[in-house]
């Protein structure tokens, strides 16, 4: 099939699994860190805003590859030989929940304050009022952003190689390496890369135009 | 917790607090947002039982008057008591005090996600920890005494204005409060809806309930307060009974009303 041969073909495709596998972690951690992020960011408390501001800056600021290294080299340092799956994991983690937690937190602010007040006047404790008016209405909204931003993690996994993660751009160049139809190979590549984004992108924009709506 | 139990009946709070000190108090109270002044001394007494209207010219202070009785603006000077509260000087116990003050807006604030009968029991089961089973009951009971039992499964989108505001009182009502505070609640409204919210806070009144209101309808102020009060310019200009709009006593009365009606 265009010239190469089906165990290469399927080898390419196990890459793609693993891109899947290190954007799905990516995900996990990157909610699991920027909830906390995002409430961070929004809350009165200045130590917490000016720390998780620090963090998210930090993040935003650096080359996600260049976040690659330092994980993979920092945690080298320390004496542990970890594999490439789990620096690259806490890498994505890193990057993710900076920019998930700028998403969310840009939901949160958007609930109208007068949400806000209607829970105080009724008695509600503040966790309270968070969590039962105005998170349910943040979470509505940040659907759609955060299933486009899935798409920007599926794609930024492909920096991984950097640090010589086996994923599908990195199965790729094994392939290419070894046939020399850099084209075709790269060409289904990014064929695969798509057929993974591209329904997200779809999903995320049919979500946006259903959020519109009401 | 039953709070039927422990919140006792409108009527009741009256003949129990009518002869002892007022609901709220007012005394030489003020109130500044920076270096603007817009409560300049305010005396005001509010019986249990009783209907206070509030009216007067736009930025004349009437929401910030209001919004102080249940601390959603802090004052700056003077005394102020609510439901046996100082909320004057040392710490206040918001909480506590909102159980006791309803609030209801002019733009309902409903929460959208939630069904009728969800924004009406929220509070209930989280602050007072009412069960389902009574949760139900309770939304039943306040639904009905605002006309809406039918709607107790609807989205608030699904209603119109008016009956959105009919929910965000039974929303009020189903905390029990001693005292709702009503800011230019039919505003928002055309002439027809403002109708059947006006006939509901009626209805209130006359069961007994408490209340403050800032309203723009001087025909319903003038029926159904005990007491109107004019503000202007961060003071009360001029109060009395419902008829003293029929024959203003300052010329800035006579002006409002006259634009008024
Ligand atoms: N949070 C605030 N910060 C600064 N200024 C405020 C604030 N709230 C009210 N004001 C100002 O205080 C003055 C009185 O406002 P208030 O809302 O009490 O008037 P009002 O009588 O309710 O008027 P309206 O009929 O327009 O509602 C206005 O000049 C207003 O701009
Ligand atoms: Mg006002």
């Amino acid at each position: 099939m265009f010239g190469l041969t089906i165990e290469q073909i399927a080898f390419i495709f196990r890459g793609a699994g693993w891109t899947i596998v290190l954007s799905l972690l990516g995900f996990v951690g990157g909610t699991l860190l920027g909830l906390p992020v995002a409430l961070a960011r929004a809350s009165r408390r200045r130590s917490l805003k000016i720390v998780s501001g620090l963090f998210v800056q930090l993040v935003q600021g650096i080359p996600l590859p260049v976040i690659m290294f330092v994980v993979y080299f920092g945690i080298s340092i320390g004496g542990y030989d970890v594999p490439a799956l789990v620096a690259a994991g806490i890498a994505m983690t890193l990057y993710s929940s900076a920019y998930l937690g700028e998403i969310w937190r840009g939901c949160i602010q958007a609930v109208p304050k007068t949400q806000w007040e209607a829970g105080e006047c009724l008695a509600l404790t503040n966790t309270q009022r968070f969590v039962f008016v105005i998170l349910p209405q943040a979470l509505r909204m940040a659907v759609p952003p955060t299933v486009g931003f899935l798409v920007q993690i599926v794609k930024n996994t492909s920096y991984a190689v950097v640090i010589g993660f086996f994923d599908l751009t990195y199965s790729a160049k094994v392939i290419n390496n070894s046939t020399f139809m850099p084209f075709t190979v790269f060409t289904i590549a990014a064929l695969i890369y798509f057929a993974i984004c591209f329904p997200m992108s779809v999903m995320a924009r049919r979500f946006e135009r259903r959020l519109n709506r009401t | 917790m039953n709070i039927a139990a422990t919140t006792p009946r409108a009527t009741e709070i009256q003949s129990m607090t009518r002869s002892d000190t007022p609901l709220v108090r007012f005394h030489g109270v003020r109130k500044s947002f920076g270096e603007l002044e817009v409560l300049k001394g305010i005396d005001l007494e509010v019986a249990s039982g009783e209907v206070v209207a509030l009216i007067g010219r736009s930025g004349s202070g009437k929401s910030t008057a209001l919004r102080c009785v249940n601390g959603l603006e802090r004052i700056n000077a003077g005394e102020l008591t609510v439901c046996g509260r100082a909320l004057h000087g040392g710490k206040v116990d918001l909480r506590d005090l909102r159980q006791d003050v309803g609030i209801v807006f002019q733009s309902y604030n409903l929460f959208p996600h939630l069904t009728v009968e969800q924004n009406v029991t929220l509070a209930p089961r989280k602050v007072h920890k009412i069960g389902a089973a009574e949760a139900r009951d309770l939304a039943e009971q306040v639904l009905a005494q605002v006309g809406l039992s039918e709607k107790a499964k609807n989205y608030p989108e699904q209603l119109s204005g008016g009956q959105q505001q009919r929910v965000a009182i039974a929303r009020s009502l189903a905390m029990r409060p001693k005292l709702i505070l009503f800011d230019e609640v039919t505003s928002a409204l055309d002439p027809e809806l403002t109708g059947e919210v006006l006939r509901v806070i009626a209805k209130l009144a006359a069961e007994g309930m408490t209340m403050m209101l800032v309203t723009h309808e001087m025909a319903f102020a003038r029926s159904v307060a005990d007491q109107v009060v004019f503000m202007h310019q961060g003071r009360i200009w001029e109060s009395g009974k419902g008829d003293m709009l029929d024959d203003p006593q300052t010329p800035e009365l006579r002006q409002f009303v006259g634009n008024g009606l």
